[in-house]
């Protein structure tokens, strides 16, 4: 039997996908044993060309990762989809939106006035933001046109299969991946590569009373490492959020972020959190809970960090 | 034109603010026909994803209702409903929804006349506003 076909793709995302997988270090070189790469641009010199020339259904599976934030990683996504018999949503962009849809709270147009004309270090006084198309000399020259929303890979294309994490832990990249090479496969749409339980569940801190005082941020304390760190008042997306990563944040003593995404069967882990995280306010008039609500400067960007283009409302009215 | 009528959902705990939106009927208060009411067991079951998901799927405005503070059935239930709702309406300003749609409100079994009021205080107040329509907003931002 020949070896099963593998692509590996970059689309909207930081590349911290890609170093997840070359993270399998000395079992990469088993990898290539199992499967045959037929298309990883990050790693070795392939060609969109050498894509579309390949038959239909040539690649058995495709890791996609990467948010879709412009035309480009749009057509990519659709044109590997036709080519491959399986697609998988690998990481937290692909799956939820991950960081690049927090820019789902502006537009482009707010997008490139940040990027372009404000950020502290960008001198551009003609205002000169990029253009799908511009006529030079010798020439016509384009690039992709960047969208307004960022949208997750299942809006775009039909998906088999969801690997969480930013980026997914090297051990269940190494389970994911033998996983298909078994050929025993779970059910289609299944999250792969991480537990059905909430990340609480594995957390070894202790828990208490589940009541917050006093909400801090991060950078306003030294929690204890034996505590649960909602009860020290530090926002940790444990309770909302999908385990299975080996809770490493929380050895290093930082709260989790959020990035395994949502719990099974819930379709807003935004939502769920700040459920979770209100209802522990220890407070009972209406004055003394405004309080709390005020320590929490950016609820979207805290709740839905990983997860806001999946998330119900998708982003923000303008 | 015809007017705009507001679509509202609204979830009632069923032993205070149901009860007082029945009791609004049986006595014949007249009251904008608005809102669809919803019976949940208490405002505290209310998932900040449930007033989410009503805002996407078409609905102009959310009211929850339920027990005044200690009145609570369960004792606290409403407690954690209004926890969850400052939060949810600081998110609600970012998300761009305006305060005017979604609101919480006691209405004790009694207070027929009160329930009435507020719908139809609410009911004007996201008749001004116009349509959320957010599906068609998130489309055009596609």
């Amino acid at each position: 039997m020949s070896k099963p076909k593998v692509a590996f793709n970059w689309a909207s995302s930081c590349g911290g996908c890609e170093i997840a997988i070359l993270e399998l270090g000395v079992k990469l070189v088993d990898l290539t044993k199992k499967v045959d790469v037929v298309f990883w641009p990050a790693a070795m010199d392939f060609k969109y060309s050498d894509l579309e020339a390949m038959p239909d259904k040539t690649i058995d599976v495709t890791f996609f990762n990467g948010a879709i934030q412009n035309s480009e990683n749009e057509h990519i996504a659709q044109l590997l989809r036709k080519k491959s018999k399986l697609l998988v949503a690998f990481g937290a962009c692909a799956y939820g939106g991950g960081i690049p849809a927090l820019a789902n709270t502006t537009n482009r147009e707010g997008v490139f006035k940040h990027v372009y004309k404000e950020t502290s270090t960008t001198d551009n006084p003609q205002s000169i933001y990029p253009q799908t198309e511009f006529k030079a000399k010798e020439g016509e020259l384009t690039i992709p046109e960047f969208y307004n929303t960022v949208k997750t890979l299942d809006q775009t294309v039909d998906v088999d299969y969801f690997v969480p994490g930013c980026p997914p832990v090297v051990e269940q990249v190494s389970r994911v991946i033998d996983t298909f090479v078994s050929g025993n496969l779970p059910p289609k749409g299944s999250v792969m590569g991480a537990s059905d339980k909430s990340l609480c569940h594995e957390c070894k801190r202790v828990k208490g009373d589940r009541k917050i005082t006093k909400i801090v941020r991060n950078y306003e304390t030294i929690p204890d490492p034996e505590r649960c760190l909602l009860e020290q008042g530090v926002i940790c997306m444990g309770p909302a959020t999908r385990g299975g990563c080996g809770s490493i944040c929380l050895d290093a003593n930082q709260p989790c972020r959020g990035c395994y995404g949502p719990l099974p069967n819930t379709i807003d882990q935004g939502a769920k959190m700040l459920s979770a995280l209100a209802s522990m306010f220890d407070a009972e008039n209406e004055e003394d809970i405004a309080k709390f609500a005020e320590r929490v400067p950016d609820p979207i960007g805290t709740f839905y960090r990983f997860s806001l283009a999946g998330s119900v409302m998708r982003r923000t009215k303008q | 034109m015809s007017k705009f009528e507001p679509k509202i959902v609204g979830f009632l705990c069923r032993w205070c603010a149901y009860t007082g939106a029945d009791l609004a009927g049986t006595s014949r208060i007249k009251y904008p026909p608005n809102v669809n009411p919803i019976r949940v067991n208490c405002s505290g079951r209310v998932d900040p994803t449930l007033v989410l998901k009503a805002l996407t799927i078409g609905a102009d405005g959310v009211l929850i209702a339920g027990c005044h503070p200690g009145d609570c059935h369960y004792t606290s239930g409403n407690v954690k409903t209004l926890r969850r709702f400052k939060l949810l309406q600081k998110m609600l300003d970012q998300f761009g929804i305006e305060r005017e749609r979604v609101r919480l409100e006691w209405v004790s079994a009694s207070e027929g006349e009160r329930y009435a009021r507020i719908v139809e205080q609410m009911t004007e107040e996201i008749r001004q506003l116009g349509p959320l329509g957010w599906k068609a907003k998130m489309e055009a931002l596609a």
